[in-house]
């Protein structure tokens, strides 16, 4: 990434020989922009569904005889009002950003100092410990809720918020410190030297010397640590059983849907506002987001 | 790196080991207390016949052997293969063909990138419900879409029927995926020097030659390691399915982590949905093997060939 060469001004792949640009326009409209309009569509139609199924009132919702699905004539809000005032809606959100933040910071915070151990410190047997971080990355949830909700009942925390703040850095602390680790390889060793010359404790030397100069990758991690905590749902599903304590997803589907009366109104709009806190988070950081999605990928 | 190690740090040798465990200490308390510690009840748990409230005792292979005669298992097994098979070949297809698309020069190059990656970004529950929505057997907007063009006389029934349901679960996955696959890729792509491209097409390449001569070999090593991840989360998929579908119609759609699920924490039987996760352990290390080095060895072949 760091070493990305500028793009050519003649794109190469292109087959235009010459100048002769303007009569392969039809051929660069169907083989390019055709099928990328197609691409865009379709991995943005559901969304589009989501926003104009919330605004729906319900006569119109399943009347497709008389109304056009795909259009909305009188919008309303009372899906967003109903889920707000009427649910426990607010409570879920407020629950799911708490849960996320506390999940990312610490993990951030045991992450930043597992990888500076691992990579700078490199104490006996460092390199397996890093191996083994990265085996940890790949167990999944999905065969480790059972036995985790088993441990969960054991230490008297099933049903609390505690539950999933102590369970998510599970997977948040392998992928972190994996990305962290990457991060601190890049930096040089003789700012550390130095630092060491004039005395500093290795403390002193993560907090003043590497964590500022990580500071895009500590970006990244907790981007990503935050929207991964915010979409988990397999643990929340299975540690939570009252209402109050549910995160957007589970209390999402768990509570809106009710015997065969499927209230697609206020189920769509509970998708798309649980959806716009990591959306708006996302925009305002894409370039961390990929970086750290792709640095994870690409060690 | 390591060479260039300055000696001074070298000779803090032996302080090493103290700040080193200090450091790893919260990381690893975690790591161990809610990973290496669940790993090890799960396999416990296997073996015994704990149910929800009551502590189980050991039966020795009595989970795995009830398993062996399950059909809903096999079924189960079935699935997650034709699941994680269909879904990632077809993830990689068309991931690869939005990446060599992005690739190009384009106008609001970056904001496509961005929006591109919507859907991944989005908790896969809260989309998963929207594809429920648009699933709906009756008000299905694909179905509206397809009876305007007179395509077909009656709603399709995208869930209720054994067959359209896997094809839509698998299709909400892609969909979820291509993503993930394309961003990957084009980061991939972006690393491979245009000169290459350039001294290709000079020797007369055609495009196609240029995919397949330059391109694909400069690129397997990421294809390796992406398709590895992206093997993992369709292995293990779980939110997708217990959204739309729980596994039905009449099991078609069960997969071994729902299956997991539905016996071990509603139907209470702690013991055979460890034992079902556990049982996912060597299909999981297969698929993680075939795909890491069977598009590993492609790059050493290719390494080895010059």
């Amino acid at each position: 990434m760091t070493t990305r060469t500028q793009t050519p001004e003649h794109p190469i792949v292109d087959d235009n020989v010459g100048m002769d640009y303007l009569s392969n326009l039809p051929r660069r409209a169907l083989t390019i922009y055709l099928p990328l309009a197609v691409f865009v569509f379709v991995l943005l139609f559901p969304f589009y569904w989501m926003a104009i199924t919330s605004v729906k009132p319900n006569a119109q919702l399943t009347d497709y005889a008389n109304y056009s699905p795909l259009w909305v004539v009188e919008p309303t809000l009372q899906h967003i009002r109903y889920l707000l005032f009427e649910t426990s809606y607010p409570g879920w959100l407020f629950n799911t950003m708490l849960v996320a933040v506390c999940a990312t910071f610490l993990a951030l915070a045991a992450s930043v100092a597992a990888a500076y151990a691992i990579e700078r410190i490199r104490f006996t047997g460092a390199r397996y410990v890093g191996l083994a971080i990265f085996l940890a990355y790949l167990v999944p949830p999905s065969i480790l809720f059972i036995p985790l909700a088993y441990i969960v009942f054991q230490f008297g925390i099933y049903d609390t918020k505690l539950a999933l703040i102590l369970t998510y850095p599970t997977f948040l602390i392998p992928f972190c410190t994996w990305l962290l680790m990457g991060y601190f390889r890049s930096i040089p060793y003789e700012l550390e030297e130095c630092a060491l010359m004039d005395g500093a404790s290795r403390w002193q030397i993560l907090t003043k010397v590497v964590l500022p100069l990580a500071v895009p990758g500590l970006i990244s991690a907790g981007i990503f640590a935050f929207t991964l905590s915010w979409n988990e749902f397999i643990y929340a599903l299975t540690f939570i059983q009252s209402s109050e304590q549910k995160t957007v997803p589970v209390g999402v589907l768990t509570e809106l849907v009710r015997g065969d009366v499927f209230e697609w109104g206020s189920l769509m709009a509970g998708a798309l506002l649980g959806s716009l806190p990591v959306v708006i988070l996302y925009s305002f950081f894409v370039d961390y987001y990929v970086a750290s999605m792709t640095g994870a990928v690409k060690e | 790196m390591k060479a260039n190690a300055p000696s001074l740090v070298a000779s803090f040798g032996q302080a090493r080991n103290g700040p080193g465990l200090l450091f790893m200490l919260p990381a690893a308390a975690f790591l161990l207390c809610f990973l290496a510690y669940p790993l090890g009840v799960g396999t416990w748990l296997g073996f015994t016949d704990t149910r929800i409230g009551r502590a189980g005792v050991f039966i020795g292979l009595e989970n795995y052997q009830s398993l062996w005669n399950d059909s809903v298992f096999w079924l189960s097994v079935f699935n997650t293969i034709l699941y994680t098979v269909a879904a990632s070949a077809l993830k990689f297809a068309l991931g690869l063909w939005l990446a060599l698309i992005l690739n190009e020069n384009l106008p609001l190059k970056s904001f496509f990138r961005a929006i591109v990656l919507l859907p991944w970004v989005v908790p896969t529950v809260l989309s998963a419900i929207a594809f429920w929505w648009i699933y709906d057997s009756q008000f299905s907007v694909i179905s509206w879409v397809l009876m305007r063009l007179g395509l077909i006389d009656a709603p399709i029934n995208f869930l209720g029927d054994a067959t359209n349901a896997r094809a839509s679960v698998i299709a909400a996955n892609v969909w979820r995926g291509i993503p993930f696959v394309a961003i990957s890729l084009l980061a991939g792509l972006q690393t491979i020097p245009p000169s290459l491209q350039e001294a290709a097409s000079l020797d007369g390449a055609t495009s196609w030659q240029r995919f397949r001569h330059v391109t694909l070999p400069m690129l397997s090593p990421i294809i390796a390691v992406v398709m590895t991840f992206s093997v993992l989360f369709t292995f293990t998929d779980f939110q997708l399915i217990y959204v739309l579908t729980k596994g039905g119609p009449v099991n078609a759609t069960h997969l071994m982590a729902t299956l997991s699920f539905q016996r071990g924490i509603p139907g209470g039987q702690l013991g055979e949905g460890a034992a079902i996760a556990v049982a996912m352990t060597p299909f999981l290390l297969a698929a993680i093997l075939f795909s890491f080095f069977g598009l590993q060895r492609r790059r050493w072949q290719q390494g080895g060939a010059d």
